[in-house]
């Protein structure tokens, strides 16, 4: 229940907003977060905005599993594939 | 109105898709297989125990307890707000919805929850109107539409939830104290996460040796409110995203703070989570809310585990502008939830599990959502012990 999507700040009009969540527009409200501007990332649950995605963290992660996909981790890791969905 | 401007969709893609990887969970996988051993050789078995319901549901559909060493175990916690609501406050619903000229609205996975005797779901079918709705936005809408329209009906919220849900809830308070709406009201159920996993570190037969901190409630209230329980317990906490790797990687970071003799409050989930938390929606949630005690259903009350109005928002206090009395509430004796809840018993120990109690007949809360240990269990895990 605590489950939340990101989504992408389009269009903003005091409370209410335009986000892009997996190609599909839908409405959201900002109340709950502070300086909230087109183009900034957020998380979305239960129809309010309730946090802004860090952008430069969610890259410096991105980074670090491509870095052990391609680095001495594979090797490791073997061929076992695990099943994940 | 502004438009955005250069406009990156590409990131969305990596956002989710990233934490998908299978080529990483592999090599994640090997990591935390290297732990384990080392773990093992020193003859540590990790209790690690993961709060949040969605992460129950993450963990069961991705598979990945089938991945872990055999001496890492994952017990799934009390973090499912709709298993967690009391038989009376279900009860209180049902009395509310059923006083004349009413429509209660409330989230899809309150509707089967059973109370002493029936659910919202059959009240619905006996002719009580009973809405789900997705948003207490929703709600609001409805009651600003009837205010508007000229209906006399009183639309009430039935509100579960814990720190991520809360401050929605306060947020539509807000609006609807803003709006001047004299039809609008909320029955709170709303529990608050950091002291239940105080009480259950105070359960000593627990043995939890790490947690896997809820990633959406720390969004809210920050990663620092853990602190406590490195400092005071000695325990090693994550905060953790929802998607596979998310989970591995946070299960990694335990078992290598666990190897290490460590016990840090640490952040996996850092695109999301900050130490501090949103202290707009904090701000928000602490306007409209005070913390009480609260009663969790099959535990018993825990102290300081509640959020009701404060008294500048009373008039939107469902309990007190609806004169329903309920007994206290009565679950079926059989059922282990309360024990389950508290990552004592595993769903199979319970007599009922798949045969008297399915999702389709839920005996107990948590059989009926979705993110209930015994749903997870009986939908992904059943031959599990
Ligand atoms: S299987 Fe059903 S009766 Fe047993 S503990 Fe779970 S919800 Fe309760």
């Amino acid at each position: 229940m605590c489950i939340g999507v990101p989504g992408q700040l389009l269009e903003i009009d005091g409370w209410k907003a335009m986000v892009e969540v997996g190609g599909a527009r839908r409405e959201t409200n900002v109340m709950l977060i502070s300086d909230a501007a087109p183009g900034d990332w957020v998380l979305i649950h239960a129809g309010y905005a309730i946090s802004k995605v860090d952008e430069a963290e969610a890259l410096e992660t991105l980074g670090y599993l491509r870095e052990i996909t391609e680095g001495l981790g594979a090797e490791l890791a073997g061929d076992t594939a695990p099943e994940i969905a | 109105m502004t438009i955005a401007k250069g406009i990156d969709l590409g990131t969305l893609d990596d956002l989710v898709e990233g934490f998908r990887d299978p080529a990483a969970a592999r090599v994640i996988t090997a990591e935390i297989a290297v732990l384990g051993a080392s773990l093992e050789a020193k003859g540590i078995e990790p209790r690690l125990m993961e709060v949040c319901g969605s992460h129950t549901v993450a963990i069961f559909r991705s598979g990945i307890r089938d991945l872990l060493p055999s001496n890492v175990k994952l017990i799934s916690g009390p973090g499912c707000p709709v298993c967690v609501t009391s038989v009376a406050e279900v009860d209180r619903a049902i009395a509310i919805a059923n006083t004349p000229g009413t429509i209660l609205t409330t989230f899809g996975d309150m509707m089967r929850v059973p109370g002493t005797s029936t659910s919202l779901e059959k009240e619905k079918a006996e002719g009580a109107d009973v809405r789900v709705v997705y948003s207490p936005l929703d709600a609001l809408n409805l009651a600003a539409e009837k205010q508007a329209t000229g209906g006399d009906e009183r639309i009430v919220f039935f509100a579960a939830g814990f720190e991520t849900t809360a401050p929605t809830v306060a947020a539509a308070i807000l609006q609807a104290a803003d709006m001047g709406l004299s039809n609008f009201y909320i029955q709170s159920t709303h529990k608050t996460i950091p002291s239940a996993m105080r009480g259950l570190l105070d359960t000593p037969e627990l043995g939890l040796s790490g947690f896997i901190c809820p990633g959406h409630v720390s969004a809210i209230i920050g990663a620092r409110a853990y602190d406590f329980i490195a400092d005071e317990f000695k325990v090693p906490a994550v905060v953790s995203g929802f998607e596979p790797l998310d989970i591995l990687m946070s299960v990694k970071m335990l078992l290598a703070q666990i190897d290490e003799g460590r016990a840090e409050v640490e952040t996996e989930y850092g695109r999301i989570v900050s130490d501090e938390g949103n202290p707009r929606a904090i701000e928000v949630l602490d306007q409209v809310f005070r913390v009480s005690d609260a009663e969790w259903r099959g535990i018993g009350t825990l102290p300081n585990t509640g959020l009701v109005l404060r008294s500048e928002y009373e008039r939107f206090d469902a309990p007190l502008a609806f004169d329903v009395r309920v007994e206290p509430g009565r679950d079926n004796p059989a059922c282990e939830c309360g024990e389950i809840l508290r990552g004592l018993k595993a769903p199979t120990d319970c007599k009922l599990f798949a045969g008297v109690c399915t999702p389709e007949n839920p005996q107990g809360a948590c059989m009926v959502s979705t993110e209930g240990s015994c749903a997870a269990y009986y939908k992904y895990g059943r031959d599990e012990s």
